[in-house]
């Protein structure tokens, strides 16, 4: 017994190396758990709030790109505006009863914490289960899409963001029928991969690649980014895709996390077809 | 006493160091400083190895709670508490020097202090990059984000070690 408690005192840097390392380890591994506790992360009560004080300081150093991107929505808003538009047509009233009828409601946010250089990233934002955010909504910027909800607390949500080796957004080539996943090789964080588009798509470069609206997460037809190039990985039939962002992930202040009111009616819809198959 | 003062306060400030500011630290989205290990490195030679572990893993952890990757940098640090262990009793014979020596760049002088801190860096940048991707499949992109990153740890590293260097000469 005096020898064994001599051999591992002898050697106990290895036994702790041991002991540390196999803890942090299962915190690792448990921590890819998606059903995994809140508490840990970011989006904690005590850590979010540093990061948000911290953020407060940070928030005047990016001012004049915030603007920036801020006036080119007013832009585009101002664009869809019915004001702008030349009216040739006799104006035909309609009463729609719109209030019951709002699929998609938006969630303003301001990012308290970001990673962008990771291989997995995240952001945290100051609005959480009080405000109606819950695991698994969509969140877009003021550009386009970056993300998706992951974990909330009753003021912060941390945010799995496209530069995510797991986010696989559905999305499709504009006026194409044809859809895929699209994926994050983990190298340029401007950069992401569509893949499973058929390879006899003629692609013009520029060509805007949108959300397909396929699933619950994300409207039709909000930007993603730009192709880049495309070209056919060793001789198979799908095309791979390069994207080139439309959301600046490094200027990133606002986000609007979108609230789909028909996703519980869907989602039971679709049970209910997986239940009687199965029947 | 002021051994312990100044290693909380090393601590805390090279913790919050990393977190806000280094964080956003990045070239060409390749690497990037993990000043904190610093920590670990300046640890005084008599610390012993179960405090050293706790304080490697509690730098680590702290790290993580920060960073969303709870357990990727507490494990790094484990493996540098480690490797630390072994360089240390690999390379010094405490009887050669008078007063308590330290891991430090004024005391031990610039070649065992540069290989210190190169070869701590880089098993730590190893695993945490490694770790961090899981997957074999990347690793030639991992390796050169690991070599990157331990050079532009190591010149963070000698940065600071030599304005405190120079502090502790004027006493």
């Amino acid at each position: 017994m005096i020898n064994l408690w001599r051999f591992i005192s002898r050697f106990n840097a290895f036994f702790l190396l041991i002991i540390y390392f196999s803890i942090s380890l299962i915190m690792l591994i448990k921590n890819n758990d998606f059903q995994r506790a809140s508490t840990f992360n970011t989006s904690n009560q005590i850590i979010g709030s540093i990061y948000s004080k911290v953020n407060d300081i940070n928030k005047y150093l990016r001012l004049s790109i915030v603007n920036d991107s801020l006036a080119q929505e007013n832009l585009t808003l101002h664009n869809q505006l019915k004001s702008s538009f030349f009216n040739d047509s006799l104006v035909i009233k309609k009463v729609n009863d719109t209030i019951n009828r709002i699929q998609y409601e938006y969630i303003v946010a301001e990012v308290v914490n970001k990673s962008i250089t990771s291989r997995n990233n995240y952001i945290t934002i100051n609005r959480g289960s009080k405000h109606g955010i819950k695991k698994g909504m969509g969140v877009i910027g003021s550009n386009g899409v970056v993300g998706i909800v992951w974990n909330v607390s009753e003021n912060f949500s941390s945010i799995q963001s496209i530069l995510h080796e797991d986010t696989k957004i559905t999305s499709s080539i504009e006026g194409t029928p044809y859809f895929g996943p699209l994926i994050w090789d983990g190298d340029d964080p401007n950069i992401v991969t569509l893949t499973d588009i058929p390879n006899q798509l003629n692609l013009k470069k520029n060509a805007r690649v949108v959300t397909s609206g396929l699933g619950v997460i994300f409207p039709p037809g909000i930007l993603i980014g730009t192709v880049l190039k495309s070209g056919v990985k060793g001789g198979g039939s799908f095309l791979d895709i390069s994207v080139k962002l439309a959301t600046n992930f490094y200027a990133l202040q606002y986000v609007y996390v979108i609230k789909n009111n028909f996703q519980k009616e869907q989602e039971n819809l679709e049970l209910q077809n997986k239940e009687s198959v199965n029947e | 006493m002021s051994k312990i003062v100044i290693n909380i306060l090393r601590f805390i400030i090279l913790a919050a160091i990393q977190v806000f500011l280094l964080k956003n630290i990045v070239f060409y989205g390749l690497n990037m400083p993990y000043l904190y290990i610093l920590f670990i490195l300046l640890l005084p030679f008599e610390t012993p190895n179960w405090l050293l572990f706790f304080l490697a893993f509690l730098m680590g952890l702290t790290i993580d709670l920060f960073n969303d990757t709870f357990g990727l940098h507490a494990a790094a640090c484990t493996i540098l508490a480690f490797v630390r262990v072994v360089f240390i009793s690999v390379t010094v014979q405490k009887d050669n020097y008078d007063s308590d020596p330290e891991p430090s760049l004024g005391i031990m002088g610039f070649r065992w202090f540069f290989f210190y801190a190169l070869i701590l860096s880089l098993f730590h940048h190893f695993f945490l990059l490694n770790l961090e991707v899981f997957r074999f499949s990347e690793i030639s992109s991992t390796l050169s984000r690991v070599i990157l990153s331990s050079l532009f740890t190591l010149t963070l590293i000698f940065i600071s070690e030599i304005l405190f260097f120079r502090k502790k000469q004027r006493k």
